[in-house]
């Protein structure tokens, strides 16, 4: 797959707005980078889309973007893109979130939009920690990781995302890393290309919280982890699972096109304009 | 008299969660989200059925929350979006209800109150959500909220709802209640080229140049829709007139009182109450939705008996219309407030009428309808 390998980013970004909030080391950026430089790739009509995010450090990245964008509530961004898709399935939505954002308050609405598989790239950026409320576990936040409400060590069993999702019906997976950006960036191109929903787990770093609550380190030797825990997809198929443990599968878990919703209700339209 | 050449308006039977679907597509509604709830489902049934004969598109939501959501993502393509519910329901869009009041977002909240608290006594008739419509989310903000007491008027005031929502961009409550809602009665429909259809304005200064959150003369902002090419930003952040987040007091100060403001400062276009034989009354008795039905017989009766009583029926609940209600109270014996809670709507009479008339509340709440003769006997009791 080609990239595009001179991105004007400024001219997707709202630069007025510029410096963002994040903290020094945090991974959103590298993220939003990546976002950005797919969404030239593909050649998306900056007019005609839609960026919409819910509640947390991530979702503060639609303020960032030069395009029609909404800042929603708590783990609502992706109902609120559903309305948005079903009203006008013309335009392109986006959906950025978190890991709180999307799999805990969020949890309902990412595996109904999943079902549905209607036409929204859901990039969910996963730094394992309620970050903007200053280091509370998430549904991913490792077992045994510590965290301010986890003191003694969280016991909340971790969500795979990407699992959640292919069994919700989402017909795009993909996981990378920030210390990956041009893989991210690929998986993000070929997501916004699938006609259904999509998803990409973006796994980044909170060195503010997640980092120096369970020493992992500056951002440097958390990207370096991020890098020693990536398999890839060819490779992890090969291993047994107990190797798998501690893991970071990296590529394109899972793409199996099927009817876009919208356009499955064109065929409602087209019934009801007959009987009607 | 009715001119013997122009044809009647025809006349149907409709159920009134039926004529408030009728006159939502009358006005122009072409999104809808919802989610199942008695006593308001045959509002989402017949959406499901009749949207899309008319190129709209229906979604059934998995909560109510996400439907509420839905509405809001929807209208901001620019396309009339509606959702239905009752208290349970209603409770849970209560965070998204503020959203779109917040970022003046139209859209009509249909709540056919049944009877609670909590999952209370499904589904008897109730009008226990009045200060929840009013107060329900959190922060400071006006509301808009419409009480029909016929199935006529449902129809009407569903296209009203609409109206009001996109003249003021803010979300319109059409608060009625189980007896209107599944009540069938006969709704006169007007000719759809004799309907004053209102559209929300659109931004005629150019992309760049334009405020999304800037007010005009009526404290009202005008918003492009999503895919006009504009690029603007909403959030749930209190915002300045570019719509981008602001801590700025003076700003933060304004933008929370217009919110308020943009209502009652323009109450003589949004209130509207059936007043009749208030002028000579000893007695007033305030009533509204479907309780209003059994005041007005109460009413009738007692000027029967040769009481001098009139009614006052609020149509517009919501903002309250204080001077027009202390005009009608003033000087009177007892102003008397029927209503299925226990003195929800009693309390605001009572706070307008400031101790200078007796305000005396009929309450019920058994999951029955208040009938004529409980409120003649109140009547009766001040006499």
């Amino acid at each position: 797959m080609a990239l595009a390998n001179k991105v004007n980013v400024k001219r997707y970004l709202r630069r007025e707005k510029l410096p963002h909030i994040w903290c020094p080391g945090c991974g959103h950026g590298i993220v939003l980078s990546a976002l950005v430089r797919a969404i030239a790739t593909v050649g998306l009509d900056q007019n005609k889309t839609v960026i919409v995010s819910g509640i947390g450090c991530s979702s503060r990245a639609s303020g960032y973007m030069d395009f029609d964008t909404i800042h929603t509530t708590h783990g609502r961004a992706l109902a609120f893109a559903t309305g948005i898709k079903m009203a006008n399935p013309e335009l392109n939505v986006i959906v950025l979130t978190g890991d709180g954002d999307a799999a805990a308050i969020g949890g309902n609405h990412l595996i109904h939009a999943a079902r549905r598989n209607i036409g929204i790239t859901c990039i969910c950026l996963n730094n394992n920690i309620y970050g903007m409320t200053s280091g509370q576990y998430s549904p991913t936040t490792p077992e045994c990781a510590l965290a301010t409400t986890a003191p003694y060590g969280n016991i909340d069993p971790s969500f795979d995302l990407c699992k959640l999702v292919t069994a919700a019906g989402a017909s795009y997976v993909a996981r990378g890393t920030a210390m990956q950006a041009r893989l991210l960036e690929k998986l993000m191109v070929k997501a916004l290309q699938n006609d259904g929903f999509s998803f990409v787990e973006a796994v980044d770093q909170c060195p503010t919280y997640f980092g120096r609550k369970n020493k992992q380190g500056d951002a440097y030797n958390m990207m370096k982890l991020q890098q020693e825990r990536s398999v890839p997809v060819s490779k992890a198929k090969s291993m047994e699972l107990p190797d798998l443990a501690g893991k970071l599968v990296v590529g394109e878990i899972h793409s199996a096109p099927r009817q876009e919703y919208t356009k499955a209700y064109d065929t409602v339209l087209l019934k009801a304009h007959r009987e009607g | 008299m009715a001119k013997l050449d122009a044809p009647a308006a025809p006349r149907r039977l409709m159920q009134g969660n039926e004529a408030i679907v009728e006159g939502a597509l009358a006005a122009g509604m072409r999104f809808y989200a919802g989610y199942p709830i008695t006593p308001s489902t045959e509002i989402a049934e017949l959406s499901a059925e009749r949207l899309p004969q008319v190129g709209g598109r229906f979604i059934q939501m998995e909560d109510e929350i996400a439907s509420m959501a839905a509405v809001v993502g929807g209208s901001l393509t620019g396309v009339k979006a509606m959702t239905a519910t009752s208290g349970p329901g209603f409770s849970l869009k209560m965070e998204n209800l503020g959203y779109a009041i917040h970022g003046e977002i139209p859209c009509v909240v249909v709540n056919v109150q049944r009877m609670g608290p909590s999952t209370g006594l499904p589904t008897s008739p109730a009008q226990g959500d009045m200060m929840q419509a009013r107060y329900g989310s959190h922060g400071d903000y006006g509301v808009i909220a419409l009480c029909p007491s016929s199935v006529d008027e449902a129809y009407r005031l569903a296209i009203r709802a609409f109206n009001l929502s996109e003249a003021y961009r803010t979300p319109v409550i059409l608060l009625t209640d189980e007896i209107i809602g599944h009540m069938r009665e006969a709704v006169s429909l007007p000719d759809p080229s004799t309907l004053d259809i209102i559209d929300r304005s659109r931004p005629t200064e150019p992309p760049g140049v334009h405020k999304s959150y800037r007010p005009d003369a009526k404290g009202v902002p005008c918003q492009p829709n999503f895919g006009d090419g504009y690029r603007f930003h909403v959030t749930g952040l209190i915002h300045a007139e570019d719509g981008f987040a602001t801590s700025n007091p003076k700003v933060v100060d304004s933008a929370v009182r217009r919110l308020s403001s943009k209502l009652t400062a323009n109450l003589d276009d949004i209130y509207q109450a059936e007043i009749h034989d208030t002028a000579d009354a000893d007695i007033v008795v305030f009533a509204y939705g479907g309780t209003a039905r059994a005041a007005r017989r109460a009413v009738k009766m007692a000027r029967k008996n040769g009481m001098r009583v009139g009614l006052y029926r609020p149509i517009t609940i919501w903002p309250f219309h204080d001077e027009m209600v202390r005009w009608a109270i003033e000087g009177k014996q007892a102003v008397i407030v029927p209503e299925l809670n226990l003195g929800q709507m009693a309390r605001e009479v009572e706070r307008v009428a400031h101790g200078t008339t007796r305000v005396i509340p009929v309450t019920k709440v058994n999951g029955e309808i208040l009938t004529p003769q409980e409120i003649l006997a109140a009547i009766e009791g001040v006499c």
